[in-house]
């Protein structure tokens, strides 16, 4: 209670006036709006800027005069080529060196030795398992398709990645450009990056493969930068008094001291990679994702189940063999260890790679499994989500009509019924209360191109559908996180749950949710809602677990009871990292909102897609700098809120 | 040892941070408090040294004396804002980037408080590491490498990673390491400071045992006045950048020159510190009389010949057995005793 009253005290009075007074404005507009003139509800034509034309414009400078296209070309050319060389080996498409289909036992077993090498027998099972139910499930073709663009676009992200971010570690100049870039970049959805590509590359696995790379590079450059800024300051000074060069430091000391967070970004780059190649489909890049838009167009419950399966399976077993290969600590081999016995792992890989090539040779089905030869686990899938369908079935249509008539519809209503300038001015002042005039300059600087732009309404669709879904995902994920931080072990598990389902590209909670809701705003904002409920509950967590144990100690000999020491105390000292997850929350709604666009949305994400399939740069990009805008307006504000929190309980985030 | 030649000369160096500081007018009466008003901090005031071949000089001081930007400034891993620091007589302020390295790589070894162990490199590779930096062949460096890991007692462990090894066995492959190139001058930076108790004991006599085997000239940054009493030819005691003495343990001891230094000598047990030598004073026509004690006998361990030797003078005869001079018995039992309570 303390530390509150301290933050309450510690803001200067006038903030909380002036957003006081901002917000009575714009709560007498919403109120007097029907006498006030027009140019209060909607901008007039005349103020809306034609920002869509101007970028237009300038890529088209870039293209036609500055000859960006042959470059791009070029890069293309390169990627095509490492493109046809990882589908040879990997699915036998008829392309230099023609070695390939690699059989699938082969890289099954490879799996399973890396699985083992780098986190024991489970892992190993797992890894190697995921490729056998691929193969025998008859989805090889598909999977390999998703993998050789990751095996091309991964590295080159991470190169790339790398320069960058030494680059910004070196050169203050480059970080002071890129920094504001990579937000930009972090916070557009995956739609606004296909546009580009398909008017510079076209479409088809090429595109997809640099969308991805273009994708996946920021959390590289990132980590790159932190990981470089943590070594510490005496291993870079020991590694001078050993008299190296500057090269030498760098790669001999700095980067192999920055190991874990370098791959910690390798990790977050594949995991990037896998969620854009699934959604690469929608510029015809073939693979897992092709298949199971297809399928889910088409309602094909059972069959979309089986390869979403697949790309989860595909998802947590390169989470984990990438995090335990980040967190894998060298041990010595016992003195005079033999050859055989430090070189192990290699050989029993070279064992199963012969002994895969043999079985090869017997007999095609450990090469590729035909589909006719496949199992399926369609058939039995589509018989119980009938049954469940027809057993929840009146239930869940009862809520998507109460949903969709009375909260939906009202609240889809009331945003758009909102003035302009009510809504600029509200948030003028939340920022005012938050942040102060920064933060309320800020708010207006990231909503006024928005309101500019003229994609108002269906930006406050998006607004609405987001503000709804976080809402829920709230109610849901508090008391969740409160349950799961009772107990420590209980803890674990749930935060072991809500890593392996971030781990899922997002695109994977549409099954569920289309299965049961079919194809509907309520499908939307439960999808949306299930994926923003996981940072609620994950941060809920860690922010009770961060409560220092010496204060609940001290509330405890202070007689408080359990209830007090949740409400007054853990609540409380745990509200700053509980922002930063409310914060996330909206982020991950966001995207989600913009890719359920194809389930039917009428918000900026089904614009999106419009422009995707137009080739419309200008309308595109200016739609995905709206919604990167929202984002960034919500990302400075609660994180400001929790880093002026955090300072005033002394805990910090 | 004062004819040997100076190593490591320092004269009215300055290290001070902020904004602009090297365009600062650093003069030997600039205040700390001027400084201050102008938004800087001086680490290091005017600090003028000279470390004499073969030397140990302990430079002493509490956290924030700025005793590890000296050493800092002198190895040139931070630069000075003024003043220059003279190696064998060349200015290293003044060397190029490849000079540097050169020197670097054949003259200068550290020790850090932390170690600085590369985590993802062995034993064998860590200690091997600065050969391999200036191209020294695979085997010569394993065999070096192997041979100072031996030196330094850890045989057997050489395929382990630091993370396996303990606090102590850490820093004794830092020590290894920084003694590979066979370097000319050895700094360490608080090099048991991150050890236990018994186990800083156990590191320091094994520095004294290595010490004793070769012939460096050594600066070696403490906080530990125990530690800096135990190990030093001379201590330089630092406070907020500036040196306040330097100077022999027993002079420290005996004569501080100011105040501060006054009230860290004040919990010492005299008498482990001053030697017989200090006490010697010249013979001037008084009789010798009976067996002579060593010069570099402390008077703690003559504590209990003193008090029972009923010589009023006792002779004291350095290490080749030559007469130093004599030592009053009174003088040196009231040392042992200490101050009347």
């Amino acid at each position: 209670m303390m530390g509150v009253r301290v933050a309450a005290g510690g803001m200067r009075p006038d903030r909380v006036t002036v957003a006081r007074g901002l917000l009575a404005v714009a709560l007498a507009l919403v109120v007097l709006k029907g006498v006030l003139p027009d140019w209060v509800m909607r901008l007039p034509e005349g103020m809306v800027l034609p920002f869509a034309d101007w970028i237009n414009a300038g890529f088209a400078f870039l293209r036609d005069d500055l000859g960006l296209m042959a470059f791009t070309r070029a890069f293309a050319d390169v990627v095509e080529f490492l493109l046809d060389v990882t589908a040879n080996l990997l699915y036998g498409k008829s392309r230099w060196p023609d070695l390939g289909p690699i059989p699938w036992v082969v890289i099954a077993g490879t799996m399973a030795v890396i699985g083992h090498a780098l986190g024991g027998w489970r892992l190993a099972a797992l890894s190697g398992g995921t490729f056998v139910w691929i193969a025998v499930m008859g989805q090889w073709k598909w999977a390999m398709e998703t993998l050789s663009v990751i095996v091309v676009a991964a590295p080159l992200s991470v190169a790339l990645g790398l320069l960058a971010g030494i680059a910004a570690w070196r050169w203050r100049g480059v970080e002071r450009v890129l920094n504001p870039l990579l937000n930009i970049a972090q916070s557009m959805p995956h739609f606004a990056y296909m546009i580009p590509v398909v008017v510079f590359i076209g479409v088809g696995p090429k595109a997809g493969a640099i969308v991805t790379i273009i994708f996946s590079v920021p959390p590289m450059i990132r980590m790159t930068m932190l990981g470089l800024r943590g070594v510490s300051p005496e291993i870079i000074e020991s590694g001078k008094m050993c008299g190296t060069t500057r090269w030498q430091l760098m790669t001999r000391v700095r980067l192999p001291a920055a190991r874990t967070e370098l791959l910690i970004g390798v990790n977050q780059v594949i995991m990037q990679s896998l969620a854009m190649v699934v959604l690469a489909s929608f510029i015809g890049m073939p693979g897992l994702g092709q298949k199971l838009l297809q399928l889910l167009q088409a309602l094909k419950i059972g069959l979309s189940v089986e390869i979403g399966i697949t790309i989860v399976l595909l998802a947590v077993v390169l989470d984990r063999l990438t995090k335990a290969w980040a967190h894998r600590q060298p041990v010595h081999h016992a003195a005079g260890a033999s050859f055989a016995l430090r070189h192990r792992m290699a050989l029993v890989w070279l064992g199963i790679v012969v002994a895969g090539v043999i079985l090869a040779q017997l007999s095609p089905y450990f090469v590729e499994v035909e589909r006719k030869q496949a199992l399926s686990l369609a058939g039995p899938v589509d018989a119980v989500v009938d049954v469940v369908i027809t057993g929840v079935g009146p239930v869940t249509d009862w809520l998507r009509w109460f949903l969709i008539t009375w909260v939906l519809i009202p609240l889809r209503d009331g945003f758009l019924a909102l003035p302009v300038l009510a809504v600029l001015i509200f948030l003028a002042g939340v920022g005012w209360r938050v942040g102060g005039q920064r933060s309320a300059l800020v708010c207006l600087a990231f909503f006024l191109p928005i309101a500019l732009s003229g994609w108002w309404d269906r930006a406050m669709i998006t607004v609405y559908m987001v503000a709804v879904s976080v809402a829920l995902a709230l109610a849901v994920g508090l008391p969740l996180g409160l349950y799961g931080a009772a107990k420590p072990a209980r803890a674990g598990r749930v935060l072991l749950v809500c890593d392996t389902l971030q781990t899922f590209p997002s695109f994977i909670y549409l099954i569920p949710v289309i299965m049961l809701f079919g194809v509907n705003d309520v499908a939307v904002v439960a999808a949306v809602m299930v994926f923003a409920t996981v940072p609620i509950v994950r941060y809920t967590i860690e922010g009770l677990r961060g409560v220092p144990s010496e204060v609940v100690e001290a509330a405890e000999m202070s007689g408080a009871n359990r209830r007090q020491v949740m409400w007054r105390v853990k609540l409380p000292l745990a509200v700053p990292t509980l922002l930063v997850g409310a914060n996330q929350s909206v982020m991950f709604a966001l995207f989600m909102v913009i890719i359920a666009a194809f389930i039917g949305t009428q918000d900026l994400g089904q614009e999106m897609q419009r422009a995707l399939s137009t080739t419309d740069v200008g309308k595109g990009l200016t739609l995905g700098f709206a919604v990167a805008f929202i984002g960034l307006m919500v990302d400075h504000l609660l994180l400001t809120w929790s880093r002026e929190r955090g300072a005033a309980l002394r805990t910090g985030v | 040892m004062a004819d040997q030649e100076v190593v490591i000369s320092c004269r009215n160096l300055w290290k001070v941070f902020g904004d602009g500081a090297e365009k600062l007018d650093l003069t030997p009466r600039t205040t700390v408090e001027a400084l201050r008003r102008s938004g800087h901090v001086a680490a290091v005031r005017d600090v003028s040294l000279d470390i004499r071949k073969g030397e140990m000089l302990v430079v002493m001081g509490l956290s924030g004396s700025g005793k590890s930007t000296l050493v800092r400034c002198l190895a040139r891993l931070i630069e000075a804002t003024a003043g220059e620091v003279l190696v064998e007589g060349r200015d290293i302020g003044k060397l190029g980037e490849g000079e540097l390295i050169d020197l670097r790589r054949r003259k200068m070894g550290m020790v850090f408080q932390s170690f600085g162990l590369l985590p993802h490199r062995t034993a064998l590779e860590n200690v091997a590491f600065p050969l391999e930096m200036r191209g020294q062949d695979r085997a010569s460096r394993i065999a070096r490498a192997s041979e100072m890991l031996a030196l330094v007692g850890l045989k057997g462990r050489e395929g382990y990673f630091p993370r396996e090894l303990s606090g102590g066995q850490q820093q004794r492959v830092g020590i290894a390491r920084s003694l590979a190139v066979e370097p000319d001058i050895w700094f360490l930076d608080e090099p048991f400071s991150a050890l236990d108790p018994l186990i800083r004991r156990e590191m320091q006599d094994e520095f004294l045992r290595l010490k004793g085997m070769m012939a460096k000239t050594i600066v070696f940054i403490t906080h530990d006045f125990d530690e800096a009493l135990r190990l030093a030819d001379r201590i330089a005691i630092m406070k907020d950048g500036a040196v306040e003495q330097c100077d022999t343990p027993e002079r420290i001891v005996m004569a501080p020159a100011t105040e501060y230094v006054a009230k860290f000598t004040s919990a010492v047990d005299r008498s482990r510190v001053v030697r017989a030598g200090a006490l010697a004073r010249p013979v001037a026509g008084a009789a010798v009389e009976g067996a002579a004690v060593a010069a570099d006998e402390t008077l703690h361990g003559l504590a209990r010949m003193l008090l029972c030797d009923p010589r009023a003078r006792i002779p004291v005869a350095g290490r080749d057995g030559a007469l130093v001079g004599l030592m009053d018995r009174e003088a040196a039992v009231e040392i042992v005793l200490g101050p009347v309570a």
